[in-house]
């Protein structure tokens, strides 16, 4: 991407000086109209060399001159109306498809070439011609398997040195052994090579592979595209006032920085000047927002909601409660790594009756009294048959297949053993915060049906003048009731207290009601009582049904939060769900290695940055797109949609893919029950090995592609 | 049989040069976006200029 980028080729851009390299992520570019915008904002500022979307990434990459800082670029897009933030990171990440590219190419050219060669062999080819033709072919296969190979080659290594076996042991012995037989064959002049049959069984094999590889991928930009929680950094305030603006990783214990109201808090730190009230939602789950005053302690990843302040940093980097969790996280997920994978347990029962089979029809034929090379043929042609081909595609195509259905459907899968875990779920434990609710205000419906049309058209004036989260819920709702704006004049956000302008000879204004209870606004319009709009924390859409198709799926669920009694008994006694409140997230963590003591396989609903240990502990996980970046990067699973819905439909469609892989295998055996006797009995050449591979993992592909219907 | 020893060099060369292109396109960084590939054809160019 980058080497397509031109520096300095626009004359009136080009400025001596450092030039900077920044990758901002812009979740919101969906089309060619978005890309544009980006492009052109940004490439108008003065000292922007280019800028280059990437939609897959959903993220642009700047060079500019180092005259311009972050926050402008970001800013400038504001302004556009895209959301961006700088990548935490710099490198690109580490895509898992883009080694087995090459792989695969090499396989698929070589195996085309061979084909063809072989193809007139068995039409009848004879004496010189059939000579030269496996020369060809060996002069093609040999390096193309070396090269096209290693993926599999280095993995079975690897298993065999620490005494263990996986999928890639039988698939290397097998590939070497044919390889060197076709060497013997062609060097002698003997009838048949298996130079076609190794290829094709390479080819299909990475092409396995490589679908499951880019099925992480997609799914880890969807995620990386979300990030947006974590500030990448914070304004910071020197000794003699000037302000500056530093990534999170470069503020130091001492330093001043300054936080805007809307903003969020890079590191830990006191208050030194200043008093407002934070939303600590994605460090506790607690849902009302907090006050402190001067000297008060505030945590990174809180939101700032009321007045600008000041706040010394106290712990930044690692000794953040940020990173505390994070630790927690990396001793929770050590659990979930020593899961093993379906193909892999299949393996292990798979590779040592291959094996001894291939030894049994060696010793058989010798006994009847074949000569040594004659039964080693017979063996070769057993591992070749048996190869596990269909077994190779019989699980990443059906996990593909069905993630593919999930992403239209708005559910990400990160991996195909998030799929397995979590076919095998019996009990969910859903946060309440931001995944039972929403995790944002939203304004009172019948205080909104009270505001008539010319009210209700003033207060979503005033509200979109200003980012606090309830002006941004009250816009949100009544802009979705079809409210207007009216024209405003004078208007000014006065901090701490709300919107105020006027509307023609009125005064009016949105702003914190006098009683300054619990969560709501007034609306105050010149001659009229003041109207009051209260807020709430509201459930997900479509709750019930989500939990009732849970119950009928044998996966009863209970609420595990942090939040405050009060709050999580109300969640409780709606949705008629067993609570759990004030749990820390090391104490939520606990709670899911209980119910995993007493034999329950547990699926963890949440979001915060505290059901990080959580997500990471459980047997399976899901976070809503909304969730906080911990809670992203620890599930399994994240839904971007709003509807709970999205639970049950992972549920089913992960217990469905198992079905079809379970399926797939008894394909795939069966295939191997029909095929291994004609082998042991001599009875299988080239050709017949080439056709039983390509029909048994085509049968695989189509039963797979069954997934590609989701139900509702 | 001469027409096979002249034709077989020449479909694999062929065949050769599809490979390098292939291992050029990659290395060049041409399949790393590909939803945006698809997209930016439909980019007004002339909208930029006033």
């Amino acid at each position: 991407m980058t080497s397509l980028a031109v520096p300095g080729t626009d004359a009136g851009h080009t400025i001596a000086g450092e030039t900077v390299h920044t990758v901002l992520s812009v979740p919101g570019m969906h089309c060619a109209g978005c890309m544009a915008k980006v492009e052109r904002t940004l490439g108008r500022i003065e000292g922007v060399a280019t800028a280059r979307v990437n939609l897959t990434a959903r993220q642009v990459a700047v060079d500019h001159h180092d005259t311009v800082a972050v926050p402008d670029l970001v800013a400038s897009l504001a302004q556009a109306g895209f959301e961006a933030q700088p990548r935490l990171d710099r490198a690109e990440p580490v895509s898992a498809v883009r080694p087995l590219m090459a792989p695969l190419a090499v396989a698929a050219f070589a195996c085309m070439n061979v084909m063809l060669l072989s193809v007139s062999v068995w039409s009848g080819a004879d004496g010189a011609t059939r000579v030269l033709f496996h020369w060809l072919s060996a002069v093609i296969a040999v390096p193309a398997v070396a090269y096209a190979g290693r993926p599999f080659f280095a993995s079975a290594w690897g298993a065999l040195r620490h005494g263990a076996t996986n999928m890639d042991v039988p698939i290397s012995i097998g590939v070497l052994l044919a390889t060197g037989l076709s060497c013997y064959e062609t060097m002698t002049g003997g009838k048949e090579a298996w130079f076609d049959g190794t290829l094709m069984l390479l080819l299909f094999l990475l092409a396995g592979r490589a679908l499951d590889a880019m099925m992480r991928d997609r799914a880890r930009a969807g995620v990386d595209a979300l990030l947006r929680q974590a500030p990448a950094g914070a304004t910071v305030v020197a000794a003699d006032g000037t302000p500056a603006w530093l990534p999170a990783t470069d503020l130091v214990p001492g330093m001043v920085m300054r936080v805007a109201a809307g903003e969020r808090l890079a590191a830990d730190g006191a208050i030194a000047r200043g008093a407002s009230r934070f939303d600590q939602s994605l460090l506790t789950g607690e849902s009302a927002a907090v006050r402190a005053d001067t000297g008060d302690t505030v945590l990174a990843g809180t939101l700032n909601l009321d007045n600008p302040v000041d706040v010394r940093v106290g712990a930044s980097g690692e000794d953040t409660s940020l990173a505390e969790i994070a630790r927690l996280m990396a001793s929770a997920g050590q659990g979930r790594s020593r899961y093993v994978r379906i193909a892999d347990r299949a393996a292990r029962l798979y590779a040592p009756a291959v094996h001894s089979l291939a030894l049994l029809a060696f010793v058989g034929w010798l006994i009847a009294g074949a000569e040594l090379y004659h039964a080693l043929v017979v063996a070769i042609a057993v591992l070749i048959i048996t190869c596990p081909c269909a077994l190779g595609l019989a699980v990443p195509v059906a996990q593909v297949v069905a993630a593919g259905a999930l992403l239209r459907r708005g559910v990400l899968v990160k991996d195909g053993a998030a799929l397995e875990r979590l076919a095998g779920v019996d009990h969910a434990l859903i946060d309440k915060t931001g995944t039972l609710t929403h995790g944002c205000p939203v304004p009172d419906a019948a205080c909104l049906a009270a505001l008539d049309g010319t009210d209700a058209a003033i207060a979503l004036s005033l509200a979109s003048h200003s980012r606090h989260p309830l002006s941004l819920a009250l816009t949100r709702a009544l802009a979705a009731r079809g409210v207007r704006t009216v024209d405003l004049t004078d208007v000014a956000e006065i901090a701490g207290r709300g919107v105020e302008a006027r509307h023609g000879a009125l005064a009016v204004s949105l702003g914190r009601p006098a009683g300054a209870e619990g969560m709501a606004a007034a609306l105050s319009i010149t001659g009229q009582p003041v109207r009051i709009i209260r807020f709430a924390d509201a459930l997900r859409p479509d709750w019930a049904e989500a939990l009732a198709r849970l119950a009928a799926l044998g996966v009863p669920c209970a609420i595990l939060s942090g939040d405050n009694r009060a709050a999580v008994a109300e969640a409780a006694r709606i949705t008629g769900l067993p609570a759990r409140a004030t749990a820390s997230p090391a104490e939520k963590q606990a709670a899911i290695a209980d119910l995993q003591a007493a034999g329950a396989r547990v699926l963890m609903v949440g979001d915060g940055l505290n059901d990080g240990p959580a997500l990471a502990a459980a047997d399976a996980s899901i976070a809503p797109g909304t969730a906080s970046d911990v809670g992203r990067q620890a599930a399994d699973l994240v839904f971007t949609g709003d509807s709970l819905l999205a639970l049950p439909r992972a549920v089913s469609v992960a217990r469905a893919t198992m079905r079809v892989v379970r399926q797939n295998f008894a394909l795939a055996i069966g295939y191997n029950l029909l095929a291994v006797p004609l082998a042991m009995a001599g009875l299988v050449t080239p050709l017949v090995a080439a056709v039983a591979m390509s029909l048994s993992s085509l049968v695989v592909i189509a039963n797979s592609l069954r997934l590609a219907r989701v139900p509702r | 049989m001469t027409s096979l020893a002249l034709l077989i060099p020449i479909a694999l060369f062929m065949g050769l040069i599809g490979l390098i292109a292939f291992f050029w396109a990659l290395r060049r960084g041409q399949f790393s976006d590909l939803d945006g590939a698809a997209a930016r054809i439909l980019i007004e160019e002339d909208e930029d200029q006033p």
